[in-house]
């Protein structure tokens, strides 16, 4: 048998140590920093299992509020499909101007990108804040957080797959002098199906999820109900929304997941 | 019909097309024949300006091609019917809708885009167009489920229905086994000898340059070096036109 000795590990290099160095740094800095000490965490999980504590306040589920909170989910639904549909119908012009063969010139692309960019890195509870003070409390201003913050998701993904879509098509279609739209309606929008769905689907999932929480600052559906009955120490109420909140999210989430299912 | 004179294309300083001179006469088959990497797809895609040429001059459909603006170059291509290499279908839709696409070359907006949207006579011509590459059976059938050979009948059909006055083909047999090559040059050459066009088409394969084409040009070096009439050429004299 040849003896040949291979390393058993890469030699690193002295930037590849320091990279290494820094990120441990950071990690080991920001638990120290931010973490909770183990000793109060042990009282906290205490305090939850006492005989008198959250978990024994919220068991067993109070029932007496469940048509008003079902009221209240179906409004979080529905600002959720709002704002999703009217997040993912904004996001498709975004998307082709953002796009390197779509877009009519680079500046537009650059313009679109960073718009995308700020509507997908401010989180939607900012957003919500912004639009409450625009249209005051209720769910039109969680409708448009929603919106924005899925013009901003949908428009990266849309980009990101018209940029991937095979150019073959388009530079056929290019070649007969067929226009911009026609190209786009043509060859790139049918290539992108797929992607579209799963993107807009996944987007109405998330929308879902986060409408829940948009209510904590006062923009409509169930999140309001929530916060109330934790500020009135009504933990069985809580505990009720939590679970048909848990029984909406699940039901979109299976009923999304069959339709990427049948359609892609 | 097509003039071409001191074309020349370079990319990033290193020039593939030397200039080029050549002229294509109306309702002629020529076979543009040359080794790997000799220039000639980028010859074909600079006529129609699919590739901007570096220096020289394109005179085609009695229209000086340089000279065009955006609106201008869309309706001369219009004009120009392109067979690929890769049949270039959108794969997702039905053979079709992919025909009906060809008649965006005259006619703009949504009933051009969809076929379910599309006038009843563009869906008959697309029909037709079908059935003259004898597909007429597989209209709906989506083309990513068509063999190869098919799925280049269909980019056929879509050039048919384009109603182009002349015919680019950038080696439309070289993805297809031999048997569907020949099919597919021989239902190429036949409909543009039947509606009286020109073809000009880029060959691998000396068997098909000899059988179907008029005149045949032979690039190397990014120059024209061979020009005459396939009558009068024999395989030795293009051996050198297909080695590696």
């Amino acid at each position: 048998m040849a003896e040949v000795s291979i390393p058993r590990f890469q030699r690193r290099s002295l930037p590849e140590w320091l990279g290494f160095v820094v990120v441990a740094a950071l990690v080991i800095s920001s638990i120290a920093a931010t973490a909770p000490e183990l000793g109060a965490l042990g009282r906290g999980i205490d305090r939850l299992f006492a005989p008198s504590g959250l978990l024994a306040q919220m068991f067993p589920p109070d029932p007496s509020r469940v048509d008003r909170i079902a009221w209240k989910l179906l409004e979080t639904l529905q600002m959720a499909v709002a704002g999703a549909a009217l997040g993912l119908i904004f996001a498709v012009p975004f998307a082709i101007l953002a796009t390197d063969r779509l877009s009519p010139h680079p500046a537009v692309r650059l313009v679109a990108r960073g718009i995308i960019a700020l509507f997908r890195t401010i989180p939607d509870l900012v957003w919500a804040i912004f639009f409450i003070i625009m249209v005051g409390l209720g769910p039109a201003a969680g409708v448009l957080a929603i919106m924005v913050d899925k013009i901003g998701f949908a428009g990266r993904f849309f980009a990101e797959a018209m940029e991937e879509a095979d150019t073959g098509p388009q530079d056929a279609l290019r070649a007969i002098g067929a226009s911009r739209l026609g190209i786009i309606f043509s060859a790139v929008f049918p290539a992108c199906l797929p992607s579209f769905t799963a993107t807009s689907l996944f987007a109405l999932e998330k929308a879902v999820r986060g409408s829940a929480a948009l209510g904590l600052v006062g923009a409509g559906g169930i999140g309001v109900d929530l916060k109330v009955a934790f500020d009135l120490f009504n933990y069985d109420e809580a505990l009720t929304i939590i679970l048909m909140l848990f029984a909406l999210v699940l039901i979109v989430e299976q009923g999304s997941g069959w339709i990427r299912s049948k359609l892609i | 019909m097509v003039s071409v004179s001191g074309l020349a294309k370079d990319f990033n300083g290193n020039p593939v097309l030397r200039g080029l001179d050549f002229a294509v006469a109306a309702g002629v088959a020529t076979a543009l024949i040359g080794a790997n990497g000799s220039g000639k797809s980028t010859a074909l895609k600079c006529l129609i300006r699919l590739v901007e040429p570096s220096a020289g001059r394109v005179e085609m459909l009695g229209q000086h091609v340089a000279g065009l603006g955006a609106r201008d170059l869309r309706r001369f291509r219009s004009q120009v019917g392109v067979v690929w290499q890769k049949h270039n279908l959108v794969p997702r839709l039905s053979a079709l809708s992919n025909v009906v696409h060809g008649v965006q070359a005259r006619m703009a907006g949504p009933r051009a885009w969809f076929q379910s949207l599309a006038p009843e006579t563009v869906r008959e011509e697309a029909l037709a167009c079908l059935a003259r590459v004898g597909l007429e059976a597989k209209a709906l059938q989506r083309v990513d489920s068509l063999s190869g050979g098919q799925q280049q009948r269909v980019a056929i059909a879509r050039v048919l229905m384009q109603r182009p006055a002349i015919v680019l083909a950038d080696e439309p047999d070289a993805s297809l086994d031999p048997q569907s090559g020949e099919e597919v040059m021989r239902l190429l050459s036949g409909l543009a000898r039947q509606d009286g066009l020109t073809l000009l088409f880029i060959s691998h394969r000396m068997e098909h340059t000899l059988e179907f084409s008029d005149r045949i040009l032979g690039l190397q070096g990014g120059r024209i070096v061979m020009d005459r009439a396939t009558a009068s050429t024999d395989a030795a004299q293009l051996r050198r036109f297909f080695e590696e």
